[in-house]
């Protein structure tokens, strides 16, 4: 009886916010949450879709550190190359051109805002269909067509196809459509800030427009710049498939253009190995939760 | 008279941030973003233009980046075209734009809700599911591709019309938004709500949703993005080419470059890339302010 009335009570008290809560909840509990634990717990088992999982403790880790020779000479040095560029590359060119942008009036502001933010709404398939059109590998590619008309190279070049290129191609590529959400709130953080703090740092004295950056603009926005640098490294692992869509083909040319992402799908849905595939996730979300610590540390408000 | 209309652009007034007026030290900035601004145009500009050229200016020697004689024969051919398994081009379409607006609308619903409570109600795992959230931000989606194939499969979802809209429902940075920008709602508002007898409903469907319009244009737009350009759910989890989508009919076009489709596919493949990009762009330019006014409630602390 009195379990009940409690109950009751509760009901009345916080059932209606677990009520508005519930729909989101449940979604995000099934295809969020569950999900990861099961790539967690797949990855110490071996799985090939047709017996039931089978646990293997830590076979799956050790096989990937000592005998994926592909994961440690290709998928492992290019992965760190694209996310090293990307990432804070990616970044630092969006604080920048956000804080570029932040100094012009409203109208030339948004257009400018719209151009770079643009790139970010093209979907890859639509892209695929231009990226293969512009760097296609025979004379006709405007790429090489320019090249050949300015004298800089002589041969078409199979851009997409050699190992030599496709790296760099996926950098600026993805590069190009990163001015994202983490660009928009960092702009909208910029100018959220108080001019009067401006002001009173040049009657101090401050004369730089580099002094302002790191000494008022970067400290008043810590809270969009960690929004925008959590954005930023999700951004560049969500990306990796991009190898994949320019070359057409998984694994890319001489695993040149192999990323971390594209060595899950390969083992994944291509051999069938998941609890393996599930290893390299696990190692994958752990390293995004490195980095998004990392940059914790770095713009964490103090409070 | 020339001198005074040079001055007026040499004030103090309009240097620094967020100026009202043009002035000369921006010249500069100028300098570098239009060069900048035009290179990034172009893989954009290269969609509209080719999905205009006749056929002898896609394959004409040398390329030419701009169309000379525009012409809708792209358009025309896409929809009169059926896929190789028989389904006309419109039905890729008519499911892509079903499946983007009931998952707008669904995901306006049910993260606006969970925001609403997030927000402005007490209970005992507010923090708590909040806090998870905030670290689900950085959540990658495409980490667990496969695990969340083995989901869909017992939840028995493989080859129906949900498997479009369910899984990504549940989008950590829209009920992150909402709940930031909801924050900014004064609390007052609500308990005057209370205390002329409105509902939870009420309030939250009254007064909340028509306050918070600029958050819930910025999800729309994320959700319709995300929906919309979704090739993937079509490649992975259906298998009825009725259910497919139009993300999906186009990649199929790029893959299959190799065939005796090259020569006829390029064409029709640039109309479809610029309908699907289109709909992204129209939408961010309607609903940009909006947005602008969101972000700056995007703080992460």
């Amino acid at each position: 009886m009195g379990s009940r009335a409690s109950l009751q009570k509760w009901l009345q008290k916080e059932g209606n916010a677990y009520g508005f809560v519930s729909m989101y909840a449940l979604l995000f509990f099934v295809f969020i949450i569950v999900p990861v634990l099961a790539a967690f717990l797949l990855s110490f088992t071996f799985f090939d879709t047709i017996q039931l999982p089978r646990f293997i403790g830590l076979r799956n880790y050790i096989t990937l550190v000592t005998q994926d020779d592909t994961f440690m000479k290709y998928v492992l040095p290019n992965t760190i190359q694209f996310a090293v560029i990307v990432g804070p590359g990616g970044y630092a060119l969006a604080f920048l051109l956000a804080w570029v942008l932040a100094q012009l009036p409203k109208i030339p502001r948004t257009l400018f805002a719209l151009i770079l933010y643009s790139p970010s709404m093209t979907s890859g398939v639509a892209m695929a269909v231009v990226w293969k059109t512009l760097f296609s590998g025979d004379q006709t590619g405007y790429l090489n067509s320019f090249l050949m008309n300015l004298g800089i190279i002589q041969q078409p070049l199979q851009w997409l196809q050699s190992p030599d290129y496709l790296m760099t191609i996926m950098i600026i590529v993805t590069l190009w459509s990163s001015m994202g959400i983490g660009f928009l709130a960092m702009l909208a953080g910029i100018l959220e800030i108080n001019p009067e703090l401006y002001e009173a740092a040049a009657l101090d004295g401050m004369s730089s427009r580099w002094q302002e950056i790191f000494y008022i603009t970067i400290p008043s926005m810590k809270p969009q710049m960690l929004f925008g640098a959590v954005m930023a490294i999700v951004g560049t692992f969500q990306a990796g498939a991009i190898g994949v869509t320019l070359s057409g083909s998984n694994p890319t040319p001489q695993y040149a253009g192999q990323l971390i992402v594209n060595h899950i799908e390969d083992y994944g849905f291509l051999r069938y190995e998941m609890g393996y595939a599930a290893a390299v996730s696990v190692v994958l979300l752990l390293m995004v939760l490195f980095f998004t610590r990392l940059s914790n540390r770095l713009f964490a408000s103090e409070e | 008279m020339k001198r005074n209309w040079f001055r007026r652009f040499r004030g103090v007034r309009n240097r620094g941030i967020n100026p009202q007026d043009f002035h000369v030290s921006q010249i500069k900035f100028y300098l570098l973003l239009l060069p900048l601004a035009a290179f990034m145009l172009l893989p954009i500009l290269f969609i509209f233009s080719s999905a205009f050229k006749p056929s002898d200016e896609l394959y004409a020697y040398p390329p030419r980046f701009f169309v000379v004689n525009p012409t809708l024969k792209n358009f025309t051919d896409l929809f009169s075209k059926m896929s190789s398994s028989g389904i006309p081009v419109s039905r890729y379409l008519f499911n892509s734009i079903v499946i983007t607006l009931v998952a707008v609308v669904a995901s306006i619903l049910v993260s606006s809700a969970a925001a609403y409570a997030l927000s402005k109600k007490r209970f005992k795992l507010k923090q708590t599911l909040f806090a998870v959230n905030t670290v689900a931000l950085m959540f990658v989606p495409i980490a667990v591709t496969i695990p969340r194939f083995l989901v869909v499969e017992r939840l028995h979802l493989l080859d129906t019309f949900w498997v479009h809209i369910l899984p990504g429902l549940a989008m950590p940075v829209g009920l992150f938004l909402l709940k930031q920008f909801m924050d900014s709602v004064p609390n007052e508002i609500i308990e005057a709500a209370q205390i002329d007898g409105a509902s939870d409903l009420q309030i939250y469907w009254r007064i909340i949703l028509p306050m918070i319009r600029p958050a819930i244009a910025t999800i729309a737009i994320l959700t319709f993005q995300a929906a919309w350009n979704n090739a993937e759910t079509s490649t992975l989890y259906v298998n009825t080419e009725s259910l497919k989508t139009f993300a999906f009919y186009l990649s199929t076009l790029t893959t299959a470059t190799t065939g005796a489709n090259a020569v006829a596919g390029q064409g029709i493949a640039a109309a479809a890339a610029l309908i699907m990009f289109l709909p992204n762009l129209i939408i961010f330019i309607v609903l940009q302010s909006q947005v602008m006014s969101t972000m700056s409630h995007s703080g992460l602390k």
